[in-house]
């Protein structure tokens, strides 16, 4: 009878459904070779700038366009310390300067309202770029680095690793009441800090921690690249992407953003393959329409279908 | 004496192009709303269009203003009639259209990028065009650049008069001001944002025409104007018209200094200024508040 009880519950069929699926992830280079395991990092590495884009600009409304920022400020550190560092602690370090330069950016920044933070994160991307570039025109007197070479099997699990962790924080601090004093910056900053919480830490804190997962990410990312100079680190499509895929995903669900980007990078890489000129192009289109049309995401459309399918028995929420 | 002259012309040069993009995003964001990261895209497509015309049916770059204007404009004021209005009606509130708008602009800025990088392809372009020299007081100027200048200025001016002395100009100001009370006043509203956003799209087409005379281009380059311009309106102030035009004059004149000192770093002082602006006066140099 518990039994029934307890497999009826509602929440433990997705729980099955996403170990299986982690186990499946986990398991798949002892038994496949080659493609698989060079794609599947890259949706990875989109899933992790997605879902940690999400985690603070989602409950707080902040739109962030600094992802590219710290995915490159990881890049670079893999550049810098790869050659003498073992691999774990240079992963570790780019995620863990990504995180000291958004406490600092933060610190300056969060203040910023709406869309003045937003023009102020997408021009951060620029400014690192070209200090980057004067820096090694000047002083180092070479262009680009080039990035320790790490097999590929390698690559996988440590973008696996860090994906699974990017998400288990993302659900523990939704389920916090850390997470519920980010919910209610979003709604109302100025209520939230009458009611006692402490906004800038709360921002800062969370702003930082979603910038260690990109870095991170952008650290094991360049071993990929094996090459690397201050634009291709710092490309601010990597920012448009993240949000895109956020959105498209919806911001409001901790699945949204890894179905968004799960969706959309596969996409990216069949259409580089068939149309390489084309696919920004169509990514344009997909954006505005998802915009236009999808104001909650796919996430959305599929609990609104799902809800038409199971004929209305849950409310509407 | 002559180096001060050279770097204080070619900042009036720069600014009066800042000026005129930023007036143009001015108009975008501080009227309809709308922060349009696609504003340098227009700039691209108007210097392409220059670049093809004059190129390859030898037309005057000047009578370009001519041509290029309406095609923007129309561009621009059929995106906000079809895309924009109908992301202000499901919107809920201001700063959700603000938010969503600004995600449907990047949607645009890449749909108008990468078209004008298959219409044009991606590498760098340039054409060579009244390159005589003007001297004035001991100094020399390139007759493209002295061009330039009194064309932004004169632009500038028309459109200033516009805004001041008619009743279209009346009905944006209001617009500017209090888009609800400017409608219960019986102003248009949809038509007055339209034709801003229109306005805007125009600006930049103008920018376009100008920065194709005197600089080489590539379809790549309308990011770095919009971030320009971005700069711009936040240090002359959000919303305010005259406060964007004097901006991107101050603007084009600290980027000349600093190009004159070390090339590598304009684009860095840009960003030290308004990274500094936003610190001390979020409101900017004419801003209310």
């Amino acid at each position: 009878m518990d039994i029934v009880k307890f497999i009826s519950r509602r929440s433990l069929v997705p729980r099955l459904i996403i170990l299986i699926l982690l186990i499946l992830l986990a398991t798949i280079p002892l038994y496949t070779k080659g493609y698989t395991i060079i794609l599947l990092p890259s949706i990875f590495m989109y899933i992790i700038l997605a879902v940690s884009w999400t985690l603070f600009s989602g409950p707080t409304g902040y739109i962030s366009l600094a992802p590219a920022a710290f995915f490159g400020v990881g890049m670079y550190t893999a550049a810098i310390l790869g050659e003498t560092l073992p691999l774990p602690v240079f992963i570790f370090a780019g995620g863990l300067i990504s995180f000291i330069v958004a406490l600092l950016v933060g610190a300056l920044t969060l203040r910023l309202r709406g869309i003045y933070f937003a023009v102020f994160t997408f021009g951060l991307v620029m400014f690192i770029a070209y200090v980057l570039l004067f820096w090694e025109l000047h002083v180092t007197g070479t262009r680009g680095r080039f990035v320790i070479v790490v097999d590929h099997t390698t690559i996988y699990y440590v973008m696996f690793g860090i994906l699974v962790i990017s998400l288990l924080t993302a659900y523990l601090i939704r389920r916090s009441k850390f997470g519920l004093a980010l919910q209610s910056i979003g709604e109302n900053e100025e209520a939230a800090a009458h009611m006692g919480v402490n906004v800038t830490m709360v921002k800062v804190t969370t702003f930082a921690i979603s910038s260690f997962f990109m870095g991170a990410a952008g650290a094991i990312w360049a071993t990929k690249l094996t090459y690397i100079d201050p634009f291709i680190a710092f490309d601010p499509f990597f920012s448009f992407m993240a949000v895109v895929m956020a959105l498209v995903g919806g911001g409001g669900h901790l699945f949204g953003p890894v179905i968004g980007a799960t969706f959309l990078a596969y996409l990216e890489e069949l259409l580089v393959t068939r149309f390489a000129e084309l696919y920004k192009l169509i990514f344009g289109i997909i954006l505005v329409v998802a915009i236009l049309y999808l104001p909650n995401g796919l996430v959305g459309l599929i609990q609104k279908l799902w809800r038409r399918s199971s004929g209305g028995q849950h409310a509407d929420t | 004496m002559v180096t001060i002259l050279n770097v204080v012309f070619d900042g009036l040069m720069v600014g009066g192009i800042y000026a005129l993009i930023a007036v143009g995003l001015s108009l975008q964001y501080g009227v309809a709303k709308v922060l349009n990261v696609s504003h340098g895209e227009f700039i691209v497509v108007g210097a392409f269009i220059t670049w093809m015309l004059y190129t390859v049916f030898g037309i005057n770059p000047l009578l370009c203003l001519v041509i290029v204007g309406p095609v923007a404009f129309l561009i621009g004021f059929v995106l906000h009639r079809t895309m924009f209005r109908s992301l202000l009606n499901t919107s809920p509130s201001l700063d959700v259209f603000e938010g969503r708008s600004l995600l449907a602009a990047f949607g645009l800025l890449f749909v108008i990028q990468n078209i004008a990088i298959i219409a044009w392809g991606d590498q760098i372009a340039s054409y060579s065009y009244l390159a005589f020299p003007v001297n004035l007081g001991g100094a020399v100027f390139a007759g493209n650049r002295l061009a330039t200048l009194g064309f932004a200025l004169g632009i500038g001016l028309i459109f200033y008069l516009f805004l001041t002395r008619t009743r279209l100009g009346k009905a944006i100001r209001a617009g500017a001001q209090d888009p609800a009370t400017a409608g219960l006043m019986g102003v248009n509203i949809n038509q007055v944002l339209a034709l801003c956003f229109g306005l805007g799209a125009l600006m930049a087409g103008f920018a376009g025409v100008l920065i194709s005379m005197i600089y080489s281009i590539q379809a790549t380059m309308g990011l770095q104007y919009t971030l320009i311009a971005v700069i711009v309106v936040v240090l002359g102030g959000m919303g305010s018209i005259p406060g964007s035009f004097l901006g991107g004059i101050i603007l084009g004149l600290v980027g000349s200094v600093a190009t004159y000192i070390e090339p590598g770093l304009t684009m860095v002082s840009y960003y030290a200024i308004f990274t500094l602006l936003l610190l001390v006066r979020p409101a900017g140099i004419m801003g209310k508040k």
